[in-house]
């Protein structure tokens, strides 16, 4: 089949058939103003050509300020239109729904890093499940890269320093491809790899026979030992430092007194740079991890954290 | 009568030293011609490799440098200055009826600034180029590129200077030296454009300025500016680049609306409709293309609340373009059409800039940009304003003042079929760019999946076409100045001050400052017959030189 053909046929996410029905809309409208503009260039040349008979003269000027209003207020309706057309289905699905699987994505140059929450481990695959939606938390290990699944209609940039998310239901197995779309630098047409849709019972036995047993969760664990986090955040610790259990997902009140949400972004800049945004009613004692714990750490000790609070898309992923 | 520009002093030292508007003018076209070849010569070198999805004509590395050098050239060094400096220079003091610009010499200096921005970008690629894209997104542009990223930010950063120095003289110019009963709305669109675009050019080229300067900053003497690792945001940087970069998207294309709105009235004999919605289109496009940035950054990692206000913008931005192709469609309405060369570039741009323009609402739309941001569908929907769009009107500007600019007519057969290959060229190039950039094509890729080999191979067929198109010029143009036959004052029989002096005009320019009593384009009066217009017959047939 011609790749335009199999385009529109087979739109393997939700995303995707959103995307392409304001594509196809927007088109029809462009391809409408466009022959009106061709068939009168046309027209109006061959008609009123140089020396021709055609009729000439003023038009009164009452009627072209008309005309001028007219086009102006149509144009502005139909720009207005197709922005609330175009916005509302983006932001009705900006986030993910609730309980999506979480699958934590390194870029570096030039590879894509991929943990389940499961505790398996790919480079340039990510498996996935049908039906399920998926919320990827992404961050970047040098400079800036994008995650690009065509198919999907789904496309965002990996950023240094942040976490950025974005999500996807698929609704048709198969193997898609993915692209880093933002340059990176010399083997940026290299940073290539592929989604694989799978029924979520293959998705299941795939996450299982794969080599690395523990989950996120439990590797977060082993790495909140190893860098000696428990020394303070711990049961027995002497220092004050804040609680971990039930903190994912509450609201923190800062220092400088500003009250965030306790999601990934923030654990992960509470990590590595803790002065950035420090706990009311705590001391300044937290060193920063920023160069200690690497980016896989940090998502591990994310999704530790993430499961004190008992969240069931973590547990129902296994 | 005093003697033409052109041989008033015919020594290099006169012409290095020049202040005279028209002379500087010429220096641009010059410099802006070698940069045009440079930049033209990157891209068929980029178009070759793209022949084949895993070929090695030239390495990775290669390939970065050149679509960077062919980014930063034609941007900064030829569309930016390509209209207001050469077509501008010349005709802005003469359309307003003053003997030059308000600071003449300020505006040789802005031509050495230029010189010398384009100097240091040459250098950095004799000394082995730039591979950051045109964009110098951080953090790779200041701590991962092993390239003259420096060299480069400085030569971009005087240019930045020279086109401020080139905008305060425009706007002063305008303001101070329109001849008497020159009022606002007695200005030809041409001037109306430019002085827009002077302003965008004053606001936003410094915001550029310090983007390059805090790259500078970062990448030389190690100030934490942009990088993560130091409380630093990457993003600060895409949001300080775009504040310029995108009003500098109208700073190419609003010159090129002033030229077209010019052809197609003098070809059209017909008053341009809508004047004055015209020039309120300008300064609506202006101001509104200020606040529209953040549309380059939807995928970026921006707040959702931001990229909606930049989204509602960008639709509101697309309105005045609009009406101006409503215009411009509706002054050939009961014209007195002909189909010479300028005109043929005029249409090509219209037709172009629209399609242009409305692949713009796909991209406005946050859905659909998400899909195509970073692919082969930016790539076309850009070249369409600014290759279709501002390229077409400046040689359609070309055309229609080369008479004016040297005294001579070309050969209109060579011109008109120059305009001709020039359309068909850019569309084989660029549409195909549009179908794989919806597939899943990214931009700045050196291989590329071979599902997409087909429209690869399309878009480097079209661009042989399309690079003979811009060669053609050199060559009957060339035989013209040697050649052509005189033009006379006004050839078009057009109406503004520019052809009411001689061609091509004397180093004074206006032997008695003119005074302005009409509106313009007066080319039709009530009650016009067909038999009056037969008189307007195209005024050069038969004196036409062969090619």
């Amino acid at each position: 089949m011609n790749p335009l053909a199999r385009l529109f046929s087979a739109e393997p996410t939700t995303g995707a058939v959103r995307t392409d029905s304001i594509f196809l809309g927007v088109c029809v409208f462009a391809v409408v103003i466009l022959l009106v503009v061709l068939v009168l260039v046309v027209g109006f040349t061959a008609v009123y050509r140089r020396g021709s008979r055609a009729r000439r003269g003023e038009l009164p000027k009452w009627l072209s300020r008309e005309i001028e209003i007219g086009w102006t207020t149509a144009t502005l309706f139909v720009a207005l239109f197709i922005f609330w057309w175009a916005s509302s289905a983006q932001f009705s699905q900006w986030t993910a729904p609730p309980g999506a699987l979480e699958i934590h994505v390194v870029g570096r140059q030039w590879m894509w890093k991929i943990q389940h929450p499961g505790g398996a481990r790919e480079i340039n695959m990510l498996h996935a499940p049908l039906g399920v939606p998926v919320r990827l938390v992404m961050t970047s290990q040098d400079v800036i890269h994008s995650f690009y699944v065509p198919a999907f209609r789904m496309k965002q940039d990996v950023v240094p320093g942040r976490y950025t998310e974005t999500w996807f239901k698929a609704v048709r197995p198969g193997t898609y491809d993915l692209y880093c779309s933002e340059y990176c630098g010399l083997d940026h047409s290299a940073m290539t790899g592929k989604v694989v849709i799978m029924a979520p019972g293959d998705y299941a036995r795939w996450a299982r026979s794969q080599p690395e047993g523990d989950s996120l969760a439990d590797q977060g664990r082993a790495s909140f030992v190893s860098l000696g986090c428990g020394g303070c955040h711990g049961p027995a610790a002497k220092v004050p430092a804040p609680p971990l259990n039930g903190l994912f997902g509450s609201q923190v009140a800062l220092a400088d007194g500003r009250s965030v949400a306790a999601d990934e972004s923030y654990l992960r800049s509470a990590i590595l740079d803790p002065a950035k945004a420090r706990v009311a009613g705590y001391p300044p004692a937290m060193p920063a991890y920023q160069g200690v714990a690497s980016e896989e750490d940090t998502a591990a000790l994310v999704a530790y954290i993430r499961s004190l609070a008992a969240p069931p898309a973590v547990e129902a992923a296994r | 009568m005093s003697r033409s520009y052109l041989t008033d002093e015919v020594t290099l030292r006169s012409w290095l030293t020049t202040t005279d508007h028209k002379r500087i003018g010429i220096l641009y076209a010059l410099t802006i011609t070698g940069f045009f070849f440079l930049g033209g010569a990157a891209a068929t070198v980029i178009r070759l490799q793209l022949l084949s999805p895993d070929g090695h004509l030239i390495s990775a590395d290669t390939y970065n440098r050149l679509f960077t050098l062919h980014g930063v050239v034609m941007v900064w060094f030829f569309l930016v200055p390509a209209i207001p400096t050469t077509l501008g220079n010349f005709l802005l003091p003469l359309m307003i009826g003053a003997d030059d610009v308000a600071f003449p010499k300020l505006n040789l200096f802005s031509w050495y600034l230029f010189l010398a921005g384009g100097l240091l970008t040459v250098l950095s690629l004799v000394a082995g180029g730039v591979d950051t894209g045109w964009t110098f997104y951080t953090p790779y542009s200041t701590l991962y590129s092993n390239s003259n990223v420096m060299l480069a930010a400085m030569g971009v950063f005087v240019v930045g200077f020279s086109s401020i120095v080139t905008g305060v003289n425009f706007i002063a110019t305008v303001h101070m030296l329109r001849a008497p009963g020159m009022k606002w709305f007695r200005l030809p669109l041409f001037v109306w454009s430019i002085y827009a675009t002077s302003l965008v050019m004053v606001l936003a080229t410094p915001v550029l300025a310090i983007s390059l300067l805090l790259v500078i900053a970062e990448r030389v003497l190690g100030l934490p500016i942009f990088d993560p690792r130091f409380g630093g945001d990457p993003l600060m940087f895409q949001h300080l680049f775009w504040f310029y970069s995108h009003p500098a998207v109208y700073i190419m294309v609003l010159p090129a609306m002033g030229v077209v709105s010019e052809i197609i009235a003098a070809q059209a004999r017909r008053k341009v409709f809508g004047y004055a919605f015209m020039v309120y289109a300008i300064l609506g496009i202006a101001v509104i293309g200020f606040m529209v940035w953040g549309h380059h950054m939807f995928t970026a990692g921006m707040s959702p609340y931001a990229s909606l206000v930049f989204s509602f913008l960008s639709f509101i931005v697309a309105v005045p373009s609009a009406i101006k192709v409503f215009n411009w469609t509706a002054t050939l309405y009961r014209g007195q059409i002909a189909l010479d060369a300028p005109m043929l570039y005029a249409l090509g741009f219209l037709g172009l800039f629209t399609l242009g323009g409305l692949t713009g609402l796909f991209l406005a739309s946050i859905p659909v940009d998400v899909h195509v941001t970073d692919t082969t569908f930016i790539v076309a929907h850009f070249h369409y304003i600014m290759v279709g769009g501002t390229v077409s009107a400046f040689f359609g500007g070309l055309h229609f003042w080369w008479p004016k600019i040297t005294g001579r007519l070309y050969s209109e057969a060579w011109a008109r079929t120059a305009a001709v290959v020039m359309f068909c060229g850019f569309n084989f190039t660029f549409f195909p760019m549009f179908i794989m950039g919806y597939l899943g094509m990214p931009r700045r890729y050196y291989h590329y999946p071979a599902q997409f080999q087909p429209y690869h191979v399309m878009a480097s067929a079209g661009a042989v076409v399309l690079g003979a198109a811009y060669l053609m010029p050199l060559g009957y143009l060339g035989w013209s100045l040697l050649k052509g036959a005189k033009a006379g004052a006004n050839p078009w029989d057009a109406t503004g001050l520019e052809w009411t002096v001689p061609s091509p005009p004397p180093k004074q320019n206006f032997a008695v400052t003119p005074t302005v009593t009409t509106e313009p384009y007066l080319y039709h009066e009530e009650g016009r017959t067909h038999a009056d217009a037969r008189r307007l017959t195209p005024h050069r047939r038969q004196d036409e030189p062969a090619p």
